[in-house]
C-alpha cells in the first residue's frame, strides 16, 4: 500500500527520545510562538523502518540493474566512496572551522582540483557548484564578469546549438545573455556555416556539449572554437559527456575556456534519486581571478583559502558539496590516469557494441560509430505501429531494465538515448539488445500489450494530465 | 583497479563485433591534433585498501571537537541512527531523478512526503522538491519575484554573509540589484525599509532568526512590504519553526532556508538542502522539481513529477531557473529525520536548544567583558562582547576540545547552542572564559 507516513501516525508514538534538558526550561514569548504545533508524523521506530524500507523497494537504482539513461552516465557507484564519505573525520567538520582545523578537507579540495585540471586541461577549478546546471550558471558568470571587466559588455549573445540540454539556455538566461539558437546537422554536429553566420561583435560565447548530445565527437571541434575566438567570443564546454574522453582528449586542448564537470556522472558519485551532485567548473588562467571565493592554495604542505582578485562571489554557502566530490577524489585515486582512460575506452566500446547489435532493427539517424552513447529514432516505428519511444521505454521496465533517456535531444524525433557505461558486462548488454529486439517485434505484432506496459510495477502509467490540471502537492 | 567487469578476451570479442580493429579505431573521429599523446599525469592507481587508508590519514588531519558552540548557518544536532540507516539504502542512493514514475514510486512518494513536511513546518501552501542549499534558495526566490520594472531585492545587514554573497552573485549575473540596509539593535530597521521600498523593489528578504540569532518583528515588516506591493521572502531555520511563528502566519509570500539542521551532517558545508515553499499564487513560479499525486489507469494512487512547464527541459531559456539535479537524497534524509523525531521530538530539539542557549547567554554575559551585544529576543544563537583577542578564547576552548563560537569581524563572538550541548559543557565554557580573562 502506498499509505503516507502521515497516515501511519498515532498520537503519542515516538521513535526517538532525548536526554533530560538539564537546564531550566524557558519558554518563548507568546508573540513569537506558532499557534499550533507542526503536525509531523508520530511513529515508532519499527513503523519508520518498514515504511521507508518498503518505499526503497519501489525505487530502482544502479544497484538494482541496468540503467542505460543517456546523458546521465549511470555507472556503478563504488562502495569505497561511500565509506570514505562516512568517515567522522569529514562528516563532523563544521564549515565555519578555521583553516588550521580543516587541513584534511582543504587537502582533498586542493588535490582534487589539481587532478581535475589535469583531466580537463584547464588551469584552475572551483568545486563550489552543486550540480551541472549550477556549474553552467557559475561558468557563464565568469564569462560575464570577464566581458564586463574588459569593456565588452556589448557582447550579450550566447550561441547555443538546438541539440543542447535545456539547462544550457536556461543558465544563459539566468546570466542575462540573449540566446541565439543555431541549427545542428542531423548528426548533432555544429553547422559551421550557421555558426559563422551567428558570430560577430555581439558574441559573448558559444556553449557546446562534446561529445554532442547525439553521442558523437565533433570532428570540427578546433575550427568551432577558433571561429568563436576569432570573433572575440569565448567557448564554454558542457562536460556532461566527459565519460567518453578521459585520458583521450581534453577540453582545454580543444581550445575551450571554461568547462563544467558532473561528479555524479563521470566520476561515479551516486545520483541519490535526483541529487546531490557536484558540478566543478574549470577555466583557463585568464579567468581564474573571477572564480567563486574561496579557492585553496598550498605552501609547504600547509593549505589555505584565498579569494580570487575579482571573484564573482559565492554561488553556494560554503565549499560546495564536499562529501560528494570527496567520493570523486576517491574514484580518481583508485583508477589513476590509466584506469580513467580505460573507463572511457570501455564506455565507448560498450556503446558501440550495443549500437551495432541494434542497428539492423532500429533506426539510427547517423552513420558510423558513436562515442559513449547513441540515439535512435522511433519516428518510423511510431508511424507504422503507433508505438512511441515512451511505449518501448515502458516495455523495457517490464523486462527489468531502466529505460534510456527519452525525447532528448530535441533534434531527433521519438528519441531514445542509450548510455550503457563501462561498468556493464557483455551479458547485460546482450540481454538488453535481445529485449529491445523482442519489443520491436511486439510493436509490430501486438502493439496493445506495449500500450499497456508496464504491468509488473506497483503502478501503471500515471495520469500526468490530471496531475497538472488538479495539482495535489502535499498531504 | 577497475570497475569494468569485461575480461580482456570478452572485450576483444566485443571489439571485433563492432567491426573495429582496435580501441583506437573507435576514437577515429577525435582529431589527431587534440589526442593526448601522454598518459594523464595523476597519482598512480591504488587498491581500495591503500586509497581508503590514505583518505583516513587525510581525515585525521582534520580536528574533531567533542563539543561545538558554533553555528552561523550550519547546526550540530543529534542524528538518530535510524535516519542514517534508512537514507543509505542503495535503492535510494543509486537511483537517478524519478523520470520513470512506475519504477520510482518510492522516491516520488518520499519527495511528496518531504513537500508535506515543509508545508507543515512553514505553514506555506506549496513546496518544491528542494534546491542546492539555503543561499541558492534565497537567490532563486528573488528570481521568482522579479518582473518588468521591479528588479531590486532589499535586505538587511543582519542576514548571513554567505547568503548575501550568493544573492549578490546571482543578482549581478542577471543584471538585478541587491540593496542592503542597516539595522537597529541587530534588527531590521523599519524606517530605513520604508525609504528603500520604492516601486523598483521586487521583494524584501529577511532571516528568521537572523544571523545574530535575533527574532525579527516580521509582522510589521510584512505589512510594510505588502503596502508597497513588493513580496516578502523569509529565510527561516527549519528546526526553529517547531516553536517560532511560521512565515505563513507572518504573511510571507515565499519561505526558504537551509534545511541542514533536519538530520544532515555538518560535512564541511555540503551536501545541504535548500527548501523553498510559497503561497499558491506563486506556485507556478517555483523552480525545480515538484511531485504531485495522481492515479494510474486502474485508479491506484500514483506520484509523478509535475507542473513541468516551469522547468528548463520544457521552457529552455524562458525558464526562471536552470536547476535540474537537486539535493533529493538530502530531502529524503530530512523527511526521515522529521518522521523519526516526530512532532514532539522536533519541538524538544527546538526547545532544548532555546533553553540551553538562554542558560548559556545568562552565564556568559555575567562574566565581565562578555556582555550580550543585543537586547532583543533570540532563538539559539547570540553575540557577546569579548574583552580580549577572541582568538585567545578559541585556543583556550580548543585545548579542552571545545569549538567556540564564530569570531565576527568586529571581534565579538557569535555563539550557538543546540540540544546536544550539555549543561556541563556550557558550564565548562563559562569557566574557561573566566579563566582566560581573569589573568
Ligand atoms: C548535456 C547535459 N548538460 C547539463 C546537464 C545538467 O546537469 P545537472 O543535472 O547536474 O544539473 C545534464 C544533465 O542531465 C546534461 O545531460
Amino acid at each position: 500500500m502506498s499509505e503516507l507516513i502521515f497516515e501511519k501516525s498515532h498520537e503519542g508514538r515516538r521513535a526517538v527520545y532525548f536526554p533530560e534538558c538539564g537546564v531550566e526550561s524557558v519558554s518563548l514569548p507568546e508573540k513569537y510562538a506558532r499557534t499550533s504545533p507542526a503536525p509531523l508524523p508520530e511513529v515508532a521506530e519499527v513503523d519508520l523502518v518498514r515504511h521507508y524500507t518498503n518505499l526503497s523497494r519501489k525505487a530502482y537504482g544502479v544497484d538494482n540493474g541496468f540503467y542505460p539513461l543517456g546523458s546521465c552516465t549511470m555507472k556503478y557507484n563504488p562502495k569505497i566512496n561511500e565509506a570514505a564519505a562516512a568517515l567522522p573525520g569529514f562528516t563532523h567538520m563544521h564549515p565555519q572551522l578555521d583553516e588550521a582545523d580543516a587541513q584534511g578537507c582543504l587537502e582533498i579540495m586542493y588535490k582534487l582540483s589539481r587532478s581535475l585540471c589535469e583531466i580537463t586541461g584547464m588551469d584552475a577549478i572551483t568545486l563550489q557548484p552543486a550540480a551541472g546546471a549550477h556549474g553552467e550558471f557559475t561558468g557563464l558568470s565568469l564569462i560575464g564578469a570577464y566581458l564586463r571587466d574588459n569593456g565588452m559588455s556589448a557582447r550579450t549573445k550566447l550561441i547555443v546549438p538546438d541539440s543542447a540540454h535545456g539547462t544550457n539556455p536556461a543558465s544563459a538566461a539566468m546570466n542575462g545573455f540573449t540566446i541565439v539558437n543555431i541549427p545542428s546537422t542531423p548528426d548533432g554536429f555544429v553547422d559551421l556555416d550557421a555558426l559563422k553566420n551567428a558570430v560577430g561583435d555581439d558574441t559573448a560565447a558559444l556553449m557546446l556539449t562534446n561529445p554532442n548530445t547525439v553521442g558523437r565527437f565533433d570532428r570540427n571541434i578546433l575550427e568551432i572554437s577558433k571561429t568563436v575566438h576569432d570573433a572575440g567570443g569565448l567557448v564554454y564546454y558542457d562536460g556532461a559527456n566527459l565519460n567518453a574522453i578521459m585520458g583521450i582528449a581534453r577540453p582545454g586542448d580543444m581550445g575551450f575556456d571554461v568547462v563544467h564537470l558532473n561528479m555524479h556522472k563521470t566520476f561515479s558519485t551516486p545520483h541519490g534519486g535526483g541529487g546531490p551532485g557536484s558540478g566543478p567548473v574549470g577555466c583557463k588562467s585568464f579567468l581564474e581571478k573571477y572564480l567563486p571565493s574561496p579557492l585553496v592554495c598550498e605552501d609547504n604542505g600547509k593549505y589555505t583559502f584565498f579569494t580570487p582578485e575579482k571573484s564573482i562571489g559565492k554561488v553556494q554557502s560554503f565549499y560546495g558539496n564536499f562529501l560528494v566530490y570527496l567520493k570523486a577524489y576517491c574514484y580518481i585515486r583508485v583508477l589513476g590516469g590509466t584506469g580513467l582512460k580505460q573507463a572511457s575506452e570501455n564506455a565507448v566500446l560498450n556503446a558501440n557494441y550495443m549500437l551495432e547489435k541494434l542497428r539492423d532493427t532500429y533506426d539510427i539517424p547517423f552513420e558510423g560509430s558513436c562515442m559513449h552513447e547513441f540515439v535512435m529514432s522511433l519516428d518510423k516505428l511510431k508511424h507504422e505501429t503507433g508505438i512511441s519511444a515512451s511505449d518501448i521505454a515502458k516495455g523495457l521496465i517490464d523486462n527489468g531494465i531502466h529505460p534510456p533517456t527519452m525525447y532528448f535531444p530535441l533534434i531527433v524525433h521519438e528519441a531514445l538515448m542509450f548510455e550503457p557505461t563501462e561498468t556493464e558486462s557483455r551479458e547485460t548488454l546482450d540481454n538488453a539488445v535481445e529485449v529491445m529486439k523482442k519489443l520491436y517485434e511486439t510493436a509490430k505484432t501486438a502493439p496493445d500489450t506495449l500500450h499497456a506496459a508496464p504491468v509488473t510495477t506497483p503502478v501503471g502509467r500515471p495520469d500526468e494530465t490530471a496531475a497538472v490540471r488538479n495539482p495535489i502537492l502535499k498531504y | 583497479m577497475s570497475y569494468i567487469p569485461g575480461t580482456a578476451r570478452e572485450r576483444a570479442e566485443m571489439l571485433a563485433d563492432t567491426g573495429c580493429k582496435s580501441i583506437d579505431d573507435l576514437f577515429s573521429c577525435v582529431p589527431e591534433s587534440v589526442r593526448l599523446k601522454a598518459p594523464l599525469n595523476l597519482p598512480e592507481a591504488q587498491t581500495e585498501f591503500e586509497v581508503l587508508s590514505d583518505i583516513e590519514s587525510i581525515a585525521a588531519k582534520n580536528r574533531q571537537y567533542k563539543a561545538i558552540f558554533r553555528g552561523a548557518g550550519a547546526y550540530n544536532h543529534f542524528i538518530p541512527e535510524v535516519v542514517k540507516s534508512l537514507s543509505s539504502r542503495s535503492e535510494f542512493v543509486t537511483a537517478y531523478t524519478p523520470y520513470q514514475p512506475e519504477v520510482s514510486q518510492g522516491i516520488l512518494q518520499v519527495i511528496f512526503e518531504y513537500q508535506s513536511v515543509i508545508c507543515r513546518l512553514t505553514g506555506m501552501d506549496v513546496s518544491n522538491a528542494g534546491v542546492y542549499d539555503g543561499a541558492s534558495a534565497a537567490a532563486e526566490a528573488f528570481a521568482m519575484c522579479r518582473e518588468r520594472g521591479r528588479n531590486k531585492l532589499i535586505t538587511f545587514s543582519n542576514i548571513k554573509p554567505q547568503v548575501l554573497s550568493v544573492l549578490k552573485t546571482y543578482a549581478c549575473s542577471a543584471g538585478a540589484k541587491v540593496e542592503v540596509i542597516a539595522c537597529v539593535d541587530g534588527l531590521a530597521d523599519l524606517g530605513a525599509l520604508g525609504c528603500a521600498l520604492d516601486d523598483t523593489a521586487a521583494c524584501v528578504y529577511i532571516e528568521q532568526p537572523n544571523y545574530y540569532g535575533l527574532i525579527e518583528n516580521a509582522q510589521d515588516i510584512a505589512s510594510l512590504v505588502h503596502e508597497k506591493k513588493a513580496k516578502l521572502i523569509m529565510g527561516c531555520e527549519p528546526v526553529s519553526l517547531a516553536l517560532l511563528k511560521t512565515p505563513a502566519e507572518y504573511g510571507a509570500d515565499i519561505a526558504v532556508g537551509e534545511a541542514q539542521g533536519l538530520g544532515l551532517e555538518l560535512s564541511f558545508g555540503g551536501p545541504y538542502l535548500g527548501y523553498m515553499a510559497s503561497t499558491t499564487a506563486n506556485m507556478r513560479k517555483l523552480p525545480g522539481r515538484i511531485v504531485g499525486k495522481t492515479t494510474d489507469s486502474e485508479g491506484r494512487d500514483a506520484y509523478v513529477l509535475t507542473l513541468q512547464a516551469r522547468e528548463q527541459h520544457i521552457r529552455r531559456e524562458k525558464a526562471s531557473s536552470s536547476i535540474c539535479s537537486n539535493e533529493a537524497l538530502c530531502a529524503l534524509t530530512a523527511t526521515i529525520y522529521c518522521a523519526a523525531v516526530g512532532r514532539e521530538g522536533l519541538i524538544e530539539v527546538a526547545s532544548q536548544s532555546y533553553s540551553k542557549a538562554h542558560y548559556a547567554a545568562k552565564l556568559f554575559s555575567a562574566i565581565p567583558g562578555f556582555g550580550l551585544r543585543f537586547s532583543g529576543e533570540f532563538f539559539n544563537e547570540f553575540i557577546t562582547d569579548c574583552p580580549c583577542d577572541a582568538k585567545k578564547i578559541m585556543s583556550a576552548l580548543a585545548e579542552r576540545s571545545i569549538l567556540g563560537g564564530k569570531i565576527l569581524d568586529c571581534g565579538r563572538i557569535l555563539w550557538c547552542v543546540t540540544e546536544v550541548n550539555t549543561k556541563a559543557q556550557i558550564d565548562e565554557v563559562a569557566s574557561i572564559l573566566k579563566e582566560v580573562t581573569a589573568v
